[in-house]
């Protein structure tokens, strides 16, 4: 579970995030929503520990975030968090497969192309495996960026703005993935949004 | 995936960019490969042939010149001297050993050198077949003169006169071969060995027909060329040379000195390869930094998201830095087999002069320093990138896209 206290950041000065009390259940779904600005993005990279914050208490599945130092901090994350980014960011020279072996990797877990062929799969593009990213369709790409997301089996998967440059059908699609894979995996959904028309996908909602 | 690997690929998606680096530090570390494989040898075999020889006594003329030809074979020789003077060394008791040379002649380009057997039995030569020369017109090979011609023990030639083997040919007189030599290592590989006497007969017999007044009056007059001299004590080298210079007709070289004085000249042509190296190298750690560095801005999402899915900074680090030495370790690498090739090419250009002999299939323990210097530019050159790498601001990064 994701508990957060009195919760603050500031960048150089001003106030980019402040949140007094949130508690996510594990295995819940989330939807975090605001204005452009209000800390959506700095909230999940709180969460997964790539910032850290000015002020409060963030405890991610009984691990205070906050304490962790250095290289621990990017341990813990390689090994319970997944990122998709609204960027997607995949690694243009690398095949499919390598992006994912490549979380693999980084992440120090066993490079077992089983697991890696699992999650394509689990996403429907296992047999885009030996492409490059630019032969990928838009929609396809986001499927390998979500696929490298849970290859390691993430307790806890983030989302920023997955749907802002889809429309309505292939958003829609997007969230559903989305849900699937969490679901099929166990892991807590983040979904940072300013886009209204994933809310309807959602039952819990934090509003920033 | 290993940390190889990953950047690998990275320099990889960069072909151009990955080639300049490699052919700057393969020029470099080729450059000095080759000058360490050619200046080695060539010094290592002039060392050999000049081993246990402390003077050459010659007619006067350039020092240089007399060391030159009396020992290295590669000169003209300054002249001639009279036969007496060898006896009168032999007897001096400051020389260990006086051996007499006749030069002059050649055939098909390698010198015919009159010489007694303590010539051969100086440099170790052992015959691969057939014996020394005993009687007069009787020839022995040296292993390359041997294996170049394609003739051996029974064979005939006749010696022109010179040492291009293009001047006059001694047409009446022709040697026999009677022994070929193993292959020694020396100057005796390039030369055809056979008695003084044979050289003096040669030369007496294109006077045409003599009376016996004659033959007596140029017996008398018998000359050899140099003298190679070995001192018995270290004395010798002191009073020896100024001895002898002060005789009208001789002059006596010190091999170790003209050698020296050598390399000194052609020393100067070594050190500026030897900085153009210094700056090719130079010049390919400005092009690894400069790949690195300018390939940081389109790399730094890939740099991100390589955060994002656990690697430290100090890992992004490593791989800045590791591709900075992969691309050294290849270039370095590239450069070895550039200058061993380098030096075969060469060598084979020699050996078509008849020159000394370079190969490019030795190692010397100096290359492991050739790499290593190219690894300590590669690390040097990564070492910014790599650092900035390690600042990368995740954060912020990602949220500008």
């Amino acid at each position: 579970m994701i508990a957060v206290r009195n919760l603050a950041h500031h960048y150089e000065g001003s106030q980019a995030l402040s949140l007094a009390q949130w508690e996510a259940a594990a295995g819940s779904r989330w939807l975090v929503i605001g204005p452009s600005g209000c800390g959506k993005t700095t909230l999940l990279h709180i969460l997964a520990g790539l910032v850290r914050p000015t002020g409060g208490e963030v405890s991610v599945f009984h691990t205070d975030i906050c304490s962790l130092k250095g290289k621990a901090v990017d341990a813990w994350r390689g090994a319970n968090v997944g990122i998709v980014l609204q960027a997607l960011h995949l690694v243009a020279h690398l095949s499919v497969r390598d992006n994912l072996r490549l979380a693999q990797y980084l992440a120090r877990a066993p490079q077992r192309d089983a697991d890696i062929t699992e999650a394509l799969a689990a996403l429907g593009v296992a047999d885009k495996a030996a492409r490059r990213p630019h032969e990928l369709s838009q929609g396809e790409q986001q499927r390998v960026a979500i696929a490298r997301a849970v290859v390691n089996g993430p307790k806890l998967l983030l989302a920023d703005e997955p749907t802002a440059s889809l429309d309505d059908a292939a958003a829609a699609r997007a969230v559903k993935l989305l849900m699937t894979v969490a679901e099929r995996r166990k892991a807590t959904l983040v979904v940072a949004t300013h886009d209204s028309r994933v809310k309807q996908h959602f039952s819990n909602t934090l509003q920033l | 995936m290993n940390l190889a690997s990953l950047s690998a690929g990275y320099l990889r998606a960069r072909p151009l960019q990955t080639a300049l680096s490699l052919l700057l530090l393969a020029l470099g570390a080729g450059t000095i490969v080759t000058l360490l494989l050619v200046v080695g040898q060539i010094e290592g075999r002039m060392g050999r042939d000049a081993r246990g020889i402390d003077l050459v006594v010659g007619a006067k003329g350039s020092p240089m010149q007399l060391i030159l030809s009396g020992i290295y074979h590669a000169d003209a020789p300054t002249g001639n001297i009279p036969l007496a003077t060898v006896q009168l060394l032999q007897k001096n008791r400051l020389i260990k050993k006086a051996i007499p040379l006749a030069l002059g002649d050649g055939w098909k380009g390698y010198r015919i050198v009159g010489a007694g057997k303590e010539y051969p039995e100086h440099y170790g030569a052992k015959l691969s077949a057939g014996r020394l020369h005993e009687k007069s017109m009787e020839a022995v090979l040296g292993y390359e003169v041997a294996a170049r011609t394609g003739v051996g023990v029974g064979g005939r030639f006749t010696g022109a006169h010179g040492i291009g083997g293009d001047g006059a040919e001694h047409g009446a007189m022709a040697y026999t071969v009677v022994g070929v030599l193993k292959q020694n290592g020396s100057v005796l590989d390039r030369l055809v060995l056979t008695s003084i006497e044979s050289v003096w007969q040669v030369h007496e017999e294109e006077q045409g027909p003599q009376d016996a007044q004659d033959r007596k009056a140029m017996e008398e007059d018998r000359q050899v060329t140099v003298i190679l001299v070995q001192y018995a004590s270290p004395l010798a080298a002191a009073m020896l040379p100024r001895q002898i210079n002060s005789q009208s007709e001789l002059q006596a070289g010190s091999p170790a000195y003209e050698t020296a004085r050598l390399f000194r000249i052609v020393g100067v042509g070594v050190e500026a390869l030897r900085a153009f190296a210094a700056v090719l190298m130079l010049a390919a750690g400005l092009s690894v930094f400069i790949a690195l560095y300018t390939a940081l801005e389109e790399r730094r999402y890939d740099l991100a998201v390589m955060r994002t899915l656990g690697a430290s900074p100090a890992r992004l680090f490593g791989l800045l830095l590791a591709e900075g030495l992969v691309l050294a370790l290849a270039g370095a690498l590239l450069g070895l087999a550039l200058g061993h090739g380098l030096a075969m090419a060469l060598g084979a250009w020699l050996e078509a002069q008849q020159q000394y002999p370079v190969s490019g299939l030795v190692f010397r323990a100096e290359e492991i320093w050739v790499v290593a210097v190219a690894l300590g530019v590669g690390l040097v050159a990564s070492l910014v990138p790599a650092w900035r790498a390690y600042r990368t601001d995740v954060s912020r990064t990602l949220a500008q896209g």
